[in-house]
């Protein structure tokens, strides 16, 4: 063995603690029966995940996980259970069975996808790899000619603006006004021959 | 990052999809199960990244399904959450097992 690349070694070192942290947060977010605690094991989790994203030298990946899922959707999670629960309340305990047969499925499903991919032969290709700054990101991205994708990224935006439109709708209160709308006394009288 | 082993990563995505699927089976309560199928998506977007990196680094296909992976998977949650907070308005509870209203 030749000399010991320290850049390698931090790098190996970096990804298991990552991978043990991303295991440990995430069985505690399955597990755990106070919900905030598992709301923040699933911020560590997703915060662990784009450091991973960074060690790969996805930097824009990374940003885009931690600005959408860790700032976004855990604070819309978070927000959710502020409204929903008491504070301190613990959820109540699953039975046993149900616990029993969720953890035969998932692990037969480990042991099969596990057994897979040790058996598959995995083949790289042999080009020169491309550079995966935001530039290239960007360019690709807008493209419609070689490959890009300018239409998946048109209709994801639209698919955001139902989404946004969607949640208000169903969130939304029902007011007074539409309430008592088949109720003819609360009616406004504008048509009253008052006038005539 | 390429002197560590393809395989040791697929075991990780592999293991935090399937903490997800027992998370989704498992728990009772709507906001519990939203965050299992976050855990489940997360592994898919670590999959396509290192797919990406170690098989095909020529190209740039696993990022983009990777972002539009994280693009619906925020406005799901937001969706998600709107119906669960319409729930709770009517029922008083998120937990899947009392909101009984659609069984014969």
């Amino acid at each position: 063995m030749g000399p010991i690349n320290i850049n390698h070694m931090i790098d190996q070192i970096t990804f298991y603690v990552i991978a043990a942290i991303m295991l440990v947060f995430s069985v505690m977010t399955v597990t755990t029966r106070k919900i905030l605690r598992a709301a923040v094991s699933m911020l560590f989790v997703l915060v662990a995940t784009a450091i991973l994203f960074y060690i790969l030298k996805y930097g824009f990946l990374a940003a885009v996980q931690l600005t959408v899922y860790a700032g976004g959707v855990v604070v819309l999670i978070i927000f959710s259970i502020v409204l929903t629960h008491q504070s301190g309340q613990k959820m109540s305990k699953q039975s046993i069975w149900q616990v029993i047969a969720a953890g035969t499925i998932a692990l037969i499903g480990l042991a099969l996808t596990i057994f897979t991919i040790s058996e598959y032969l995995f083949q790289p290709a042999s080009e020169p790899a491309i550079e995966s700054s935001v530039r290239n990101i960007g360019l690709q991205l807008l493209d419609y000619n070689h490959f890009g994708y300018a239409f998946p990224f048109e209709v994801v935006s639209i698919l955001l603006l139902a989404a946004l439109v969607g949640s208000i709708v169903i969130a939304v209160k029902p007011s007074k006004e539409e309430k008592t709308i088949d109720e003819p006394t609360v009616r406004p009288t504008t048509n009253n021959p008052v006038k005539h | 990052m390429e002197n560590v082993p393809l395989i040791h990563i697929l075991i990780v995505s592999n293991t935090l999809f399937f903490i997800g699927v027992y998370g989704f089976l498992s728990r009772r309560n709507m906001i519990t199960m939203l965050m299992s199928i976050e855990l489940i998506l997360n592994s898919v977007n670590i999959n396509f990244a290192v797919f990406n990196r170690y098989l095909y680094p020529h190209q740039l296909e696993g990022v983009f399904f990777s972002m539009f992976i994280i693009a619906v998977a925020a406005s799901e949650v937001s969706l998600a959450i709107a119906i669960i907070i319409n729930l709770y308005r009517k029922f008083k509870t998120i937990d899947v097992e009392e909101t009984n209203l659609m069984k014969f």
